[in-house]
Order: structure tokens, then C-alpha cells, then sequence
């Protein structure tokens, strides 16, 4: 792969920043991810909904290249990122990820956790690296932590601080796994800013999520996940108001019984 | 004095959280410092009195405790026909020092081959697991006689006339990676898969990730388990005197078979103390201020 720079690709999918097309992936005998097609087009932002255990961590993980995927093909920007000969590494700074449990490096301080991977993947100079992690870490209220460690945040301010340190590596798609799921309610409004914030900004991003209303808000799509599968593929206004395929009415109807909708 | 005891037991729990972390005598106050004195100069004074009183007291101070002796012993005489202590334990510092940089680079290396995961180096950990394997079943004096004795007999260029404390220093560091290599293992695992695959999400390389994220978490989880790795090849480095350098403990040899004197042994031994305690107290401080420092946050 000669870059994962903007622009590279052409034809009809150069407007999608992710192509997944028939992606399978078993851990053992248990499928987790069933012939996957999906484009999410630039600037957009897509929203992964589905039970625990649906496949939506594992189809971030592998479009991360954390998870090698057993069939079927992923682009990037235009680029094929799987099969021989990709470097993983490119694809990963433009593919950044975020987790739900944080996995923050705890042995450092929270500008040391966002300048790591400037310094040492991009090669950036340390001084510049410090000044744009300031930057990131003043415009998501956090340049007040940048010498405390990890275990010292709370949870919310954590979560934050793995989305900048995501940033730092300037990627032109974030993936959020389930980002909130760890959070006590009273920090999720802070995390779920952050990532309006960054939705506004034109930040294309695939978001697996449990939390409907906040997926209702932000997503130009919902995609539902079941058994590996995407059951259904609509705006959210349609898929939350009108799902037609049974097993999405059943879940969404779980989910209003919970009161999470 | 069992009461003393208690007390002592109750008011200096080592690991007593005052927020300070493990230290031999914390919280209580003045009360609980007069009696944990009292306490500590009771017990040793019970010792004294067991030792000044047993029958064969005399005997051995003079066998052991001997001032001139232990002073003989300690500056040696060549004239005499005896090395000085003093001088001798220099080896040991230096056996140690050199086969410690060694063991943390080659067991770090060995550790690293054994937990990879890539097919093109699976005869490589097949080795790395004979070796670990062999090295840690000889007994440490073994490999000692073998390469100090077997070397030199092979009479290879360069190789076979080295000092006694080369072919000792190569036979320590042969036994103790085998060991080492297993704690930095425990160590790499010790570290969640998260921290590996958050490194690796950000675009940096394995390689770059072990480096910066995985090994410094590793390393200090390991910190005790290793230093009692190193205190042991301190003591160790007195088994390559049966290759006839002329370290502490066989100097003390040499002492007592020509004085027919023991208290050249105790010379030793309080020259191992000494070596070994600081290593040991710093250590401590190591393990005390990561932790305060990661708890406690910088101070702004």
C-alpha cells in the first residue's frame, strides 16, 4: 500500500471511507461475523447497534487490523487493507480505535499516553508532538491533566483521554468501541460531547453503541447486529420508528423495556 | 515479652496502610516507638545471653569472632600465604556486576523468543525451551566445574586460556538466564493483551509497542522476583572459588586452612551482608516511589 492518504482511491467507492464487502471471521467453529458488506461514506457517521456478543467489536476490531478476518475484503480511503503486502501500520494511523475499557498505557502521564505514538510512529519532533497534544487536550477540557497518570482520572476524563490520544496520530476514521459502555451514567454526557464534537468537525466514524438516543442524534445509519449478521441497514429515524426485520423489532423492544430508548 | 511481641506485631504491621506504603514500623506514635525499642532490645539481648552462655560460648567466639583473625583474615598477609578478604570480595563485585548486565539483556532476549508468536521462529523457541529447561535442572556449581574445567580442556584459540572468573562469570550467566528469562516471562504476561493492541491500534510497530508500552509494565511488576534472582547470583559468585579465583569466600578458605581460624568466614559472610542489603533496601525505594507516584499523581 503506497499510502492511506485522502484522495487516493477512484471510482465509484472513492466517496466511502470504509468498503467491507462479504468480511467473515470465526473464532474456532463459532462464527462471529457473517459475510459483513457495508460502506461508510466519508464525513458521515454510522452506528452499530446489536446485543452483547452480535460481532460489533470484532468488525471494528478487524477493520483495525487487530483481527485478521477469514474471508471477504476491507478498503480503506480507496485501499484494500487485507490480504499480503499491506503495512498495518499506515492503515492504522489513518484507522484509529478507541475501547471501552480505555487502555491507557498506566506507567504514563496522560501527555506521555498522547504523544507516544507521534513520536515513535509518526516521527514527529517532541516539541511539536507536545504542542498538538496540548492542543487536542485544551480543546477537550483536559490540558489541566496532562501530568496525571491514568488511575487518577475518573472514568469519563480517561475515555477522553484515550479519544486524544486516538487523535494525536491525525487518523481520518475513527472506530468508537462501545466507548461509554465502562462510564457511570453521570460521565457519559461528557464522552458522547466529545464525540458530537467530533462528528461536527466532519470526523468520519463507525460507533458500536448501547446507547440508542445518542446513536438516534449522530448516525446517518444504523446498522442492527445479530449473530454476526447485519440484519438492518437504515436512517435512524426509519430503523427506530419502523424496523421491518423481526429480530431488530425484538431487540429494539428489550431495549424500551430497559428504558435505555 | 510475648506481649511485646504483640504489640509490635499490631502497631508495625509491615503493610499497615498509613498510605505510605510497607515499612517496618508505621502508625501508633511515641508509645508505639518505646515499646517496639524495648521489645527489639529484649529480644536481642535474650540472644546475646543464649550465645555467651552456652557451654561451647568460647570455643566459638574464639573460632569465629576472633578481632585478630577476623581483622587478619580481612587485610590478608602474602607472606603469610593468605589473600585479604577485603580485597578478594572486589572479584565478586565484578563477577556479579558483569554477568547481571549480561543475564538482563540475554534472559529479556530469551524471554521475548519464547513468548513470540511467529511460525519462523518456532525452532527457536523449541530451543529457548531446552535450554530453559536444562539450565535451571544442573545445579549452578555443576556448570561452574563444567565450563571452567571443560573449556580450558578443549584448548580452543583465545578461548581456553581465559582467568578462572571469565569461565565462572560465562557458567552464572549460562545457569541464572535460564531463571531470568522465566521471571521476565511471568512479566510480559502479566500485562493485559489490551495494552498490546491499544500500542499496536495507534500504528506503532511490535517492536516500538514492546518497548514503550509492554516491557516498562512488565519490568516493574517483576522488580521483586528479580532482585531475589540478584541477591542469589551475589552469593553464587563465591561458587566460582572452586575454580581457584581468588574471591571471598575462598580466600576466607585459603585463611582458615593456614591460621586454622574460621573467623575468616564470618569476614565473608559480613562482606556479603553488606553487598546485599542496600541492593535490597533500593529495591524497596524503586517499588515505593513508582507507586507513590502513580497513586498519588505529581505533585503540580
Amino acid at each position: 500500500m503506497s499510502a492511506a492518504g485522502p484522495g487516493g482511491g477512484s471510482g465509484p467507492e472513492a466517496a466511502d471511507a470504509v468498503v467491507l464487502e462479504g468480511v467473515s471471521k470465526s473464532f474456532g467453529a463459532n462464527r462471529v461475523l457473517r459475510d459483513i458488506s457495508l460502506a461508510v461514506p466519508a464525513h458521515q457517521v454510522i452506528c452499530l447497534i446489536g446485543a452483547s456478543g452480535s460481532g460489533k467489536s470484532t468488525l471494528l476490531r478487524c477493520i483495525n487490523l487487530l483481527e485478521p478476518i477469514d474471508s471477504g475484503s476491507i478498503s480503506v480511503l480507496g485501499h484494500r487493507i487485507t490480504g499480503a503486502g499491506v503495512d498495518q501500520n499506515l492503515v492504522r494511523r489513518a484507522v484509529g480505535i478507541v475501547f471501552q475499557s480505555y487502555n491507557l498505557f498506566p506507567h504514563m502521564n496522560v501527555l506521555q499516553n498522547v504523544t507516544l505514538a507521534p513520536v515513535k510512529a509518526l516521527g514527529t519532533p517532541r516539541a511539536a508532538a507536545v504542542a498538538e497534544a496540548r492542543d487536542l487536550l485544551r480543546r477537550f477540557g483536559l490540558l489541566d491533566k496532562e501530568t496525571e497518570y491514568p488511575d487518577r482520572l475518573s472514568g469519563g476524563q480517561q475515555q477522553r483521554v484515550a479519544i486524544v490520544r486516538a487523535l494525536a496520530v491525525r487518523p481520518q476514521i475513527m472506530l468508537l468501541d462501545e466507548v461509554t459502555s465502562a462510564l457511570d451514567p453521570e460521565l457519559v454526557a461528557e464522552v458522547l460531547e466529545v464525540i458530537r464534537e467530533l462528528a461536527a468537525d466532519g470526523m468520519t466514524m463507525l460507533i458500536a453503541t448501547h446507547e440508542m438516543s445518542f446513536a438516534r442524534d449522530i448516525a446517518s445509519r444504523v446498522c442492527f447486529l445479530a449473530d454476526g449478521a447485519i440484519v438492518e441497514d437504515a436512517p435512524p429515524v426509519e430503523l427506530f420508528t419502523s424496523p421491518r426485520d423481526e429480530r431488530t423489532q425484538r431487540f429494539l423492544r428489550s431495549i424500551i423495556a430497559a428504558g435505555r430508548l | 515479652m510475648a506481649d511485646n511481641l504483640d504489640s509490635l506485631g499490631s502497631a508495625g504491621s509491615p503493610f499497615s496502610g498509613t498510605g505510605r506504603g510497607p515499612r517496618l514500623l508505621s502508625g501508633g506514635g511515641r508509645r508505639a516507638t518505646v515499646v517496639s525499642t524495648v521489645s527489639t532490645v529484649v529480644v536481642l539481648a535474650a540472644l546475646a545471653a543464649g550465645f555467651l552462655l552456652a557451654p561451647g560460648s568460647s570455643e566459638v567466639r574464639h573460632t569465629f569472632f576472633d578481632p585478630h583473625d577476623l581483622w587478619q583474615s580481612f587485610i590478608g598477609n602474602p607472606k603469610q600465604g593468605y589473600y585479604s578478604i577485603g580485597a578478594a570480595i572486589w572479584l565478586n563485585i565484578r563477577m556479579f556486576l558483569a554477568a547481571e548486565v549480561l543475564i538482563l539483556a540475554l534472559a529479556l532476549a530469551l524471554a521475548l523468543i519464547r513468548q513470540s508468536a511467529s511460525p519462523v521462529l518456532f525452532p527457536l523457541r523449541v530451543l529457548g525451551l531446552a535450554y530453559v529447561d536444562f539450565f535451571r535442572g544442573v545445579p549452578t556449581l555443576l556448570v561452574i566445574l563444567a565450563v571452567g574445567l571443560g573449556v580450558p580442556a578443549l584448548r580452543l584459540a583465545g578461548l581456553s586460556s581465559q582467568p578462572a572468573a571469565v569461565y565462572g562469570v560465562a557458567a552464572l550467566v549460562l545457569s541464572y538466564t535460564a531463571y531470568v528469562s522465566e521471571v521476565y516471562r511471568a512479566g510480559l504476561g502479566s500485562v493485559h493483551q489490551s495494552q498490546l493492541a491499544a500500542a499496536r491500534s495507534l500504528g506503532l510497530s511490535q517492536a516500538t509497542a514492546l518497548r514503550y508500552v509492554v516491557l516498562p509494565q512488565a519490568v516493574r511488576n517483576i522488580i521483586p522476583p528479580l532482585l531475589n534472582d540478584f541477591i542469589s547470583l551475589q552469593k553464587d559468585t563465591a561458587l566460582v572459588g572452586v575454580l581457584g579465583a581468588i574471591e571471598a569466600n575462598q580466600a576466607a578458605e585459603i585463611y582458615s586452612s593456614t591460621v586454622f581460624n574460621f573467623s575468616s568466614f564470618t569476614v565473608a559472610a559480613i562482606l556479603f551482608l553488606i553487598l546485599t542489603i542496600p541492593l535490597a533496601r533500593f529495591t524497596d525505594r524503586l517499588i515505593e516511589r513508582d507507586r507513590r507516584r502513580r497513586l498519588a499523581g505529581v505533585a503540580p
